[in-house]
């Protein structure tokens, strides 16, 4: 019990360390150059201490029960005993690791749903969009475009392919579906696509993808075991924008058949 | 009613987390088809993931929103374009530069560097490179915000200024060598923190409500992104420039 309470103060003691710039830039200007008082101090500051404790705890949380569980799972299903074969002797084709992709993409979409950054985001949308956007559906579909994307980013590593044809190719498609979107989505949708990977995230698919390039035969995981992220922050931006292409189209359908 | 809230909100964190919990448990149990090593551990271990998400979904509401908009509204009143977007910078300066998620990945970048000969194998050289590069990235997400609040109020539409950053990022890729084009893309990504995201995104929506002629749906958002994708042009430049 006390180790563990030491434990806690340290972590949180990590998070008032990252948040001390960001409160000291805030402080600084409000004093500085705003030269007003905040509207009301103690429930700011109050709010402030909610999201100190939160991410304490949140942090804690994940180190003691996900986090070790997922890097395990991650080493094991990528285990040459798991997959049933002595990679010395045969290089595998792609097929066989077909646990490992169900894998990514299943990890991936249930992280992004907890991942707090994206949450914000979704809440701050919906209240602005008066509701045309749902927070839920946001996350969904942020959460598909990451399962698809850490699902492709195993598949890259597995076969070896070299990484900017995938973010290249994916970055055209998304240039070409910005001309077609609705504007209104345009930011939100470039926006979804830096929050998805933070605090949940990161750590899982990073050891996801280290582990994979390690069991791979002829994967070097200095340069292989990167480069997932990336796929987890362009395919929610495909995957916003699509679905508010379709949320667009069945919209006009349904108008025009009415009329 | 506070307490009827909070439950209520502990409910739905707890919906949150229930995902990835059925991950764990499905492919631990059927598919590699070993036990959960200590179940204890995941029990509390989730109980205290779902009271943080809670907390900080709460203090969100209470805290970070309403003040990263009471500032934009400052700064709007005020009308001063320098101090806003001085404070843009600092705010994206800041704030990246002490990012655990960014430290580990300049670290690993210079472990790579030093073995494929880019630099001196010497921990001084490797110290050098890391800090460099978190310099770097930091000033790139500085530099982010202040282009996306300087978008938000001269009414640039965002599709421009993100398309042009997507080519830069296509035509320096080639040029960029192969060691760190993994890192540059990856970068972008880990950028933007916890408490920056809420704040940043306060931020933008509060100055495109406070500016006359802007939408708050349509200008309002954006921020991120550039913070996702400044980064990615910055560090290949230092790669190639190194």
């Amino acid at each position: 019990m006390i180790a563990w309470s030491i434990h806690f103060a340290l972590s949180l003691l990590a998070t008032c360390r990252d948040i001390l710039p960001i409160a000291g830039i805030i402080i600084g200007f409000q004093l500085l150059v705003i030269r007003k008082p905040l509207a009301h101090p103690k429930k700011t500051l109050i709010g402030f201490l909610y999201v100190l404790l939160g991410i304490a705890f949140f942090l804690e949380g994940l180190e003691m029960a996900l986090f070790p569980l997922g890097k395990l799972m991650a080493t094991q299903l990528t285990s040459p005993e798991f997959l049933g074969f002595n990679p010395n002797q045969q290089p595998l084709s792609w097929q066989a690791y077909s646990w490992v992709y169900v894998f990514a993409a299943s990890i991936g979409f249930a992280t992004t749903l907890a991942e707090p950054s994206l949450l914000a985001v979704a809440l701050k949308a919906e209240q602005i969009s008066g509701g045309a956007i749902h927070a839920w559906g946001l996350r969904i579909a942020v959460s598909i475009g990451v399962a698809f994307g850490i699902a492709l980013g195993a598949f890259r590593i597995v076969t070896g392919i070299e990484l900017y044809y995938f973010i290249i190719s994916g970055y055209v498609v998304v240039l070409i579906q910005t001309f077609f979107a609705p504007k209104m989505i345009i930011g939100l949708a470039y926006d979804s696509g830096g929050v998805t990977t933070s605090t949940v995230t990161v750590p899982l698919v990073t050891a996801l993808g280290l582990g994979l390039a390690e069991a791979v035969p002829g994967r070097n995981p200095l340069l292989d075991g990167f480069g997932l992220i990336a796929f987890a922050s362009l395919f929610p931006i495909i995957a916003v924008l699509g679905y508010a292409q379709l949320a667009h189209w069945l919209g006009t359908r349904t108008r025009s058949s009415k009329s | 009613m506070l307490e009827i809230r909070f439950i209520k909100q502990l409910f739905s964190s707890f919906l949150d987390l229930l995902p990835i919990l059925a991950v764990v448990l499905i492919f631990q149990v059927l598919i590699i088809g070993q036990p959960i090593p200590d179940i204890t551990r995941l029990i509390i271990g989730t109980l205290f993931v779902i009271l943080g998400l809670t907390l900080f979904i709460q203090g969100l509401e209470q805290s970070l929103f309403p003040l990263g908009e009471a500032m934009a509204y400052a700064f709007a009143k005020k009308g001063s374009l320098f101090w806003l977007l001085t404070f843009a910078f600092c705010l994206g300066f800041g704030t990246t530069v002490a990012e655990p998620a960014l430290i580990a990945i300049a670290k690993e970048a210079a472990n790579i560097a030093s073995k494929g000969n880019i630099i001196e194998q010497t921990e001084a050289a490797r110290d050098s490179y890391a800090l460099g590069l978190r310099i770097t990235v930091a000033l790139s997400v500085g530099f982010a915000i202040v282009i996306g609040v300087l978008r938000i109020i001269r009414g640039w539409p965002l599709y421009y200024l993100i398309i042009g950053g997507y080519c830069g990022v296509l035509i320096l890729t080639p040029f960029a060598p192969a060691e760190i084009i993994g890192i540059a893309y990856d970068s972008g990504g880990v950028t933007t923190s916890t408490i920056t995201v809420p704040l940043v995104t306060a931020l933008g929506v509060g100055l495109a409500t406070a500016i006359k002629g802007r939408n708050p749906m349509i200008d309002g958002f954006g921020l991120i992104a550039f913070a996702s994708l400044t980064p990615m042009i910055f560090v290949m430049a230092y790669g190639i420039l190194l």
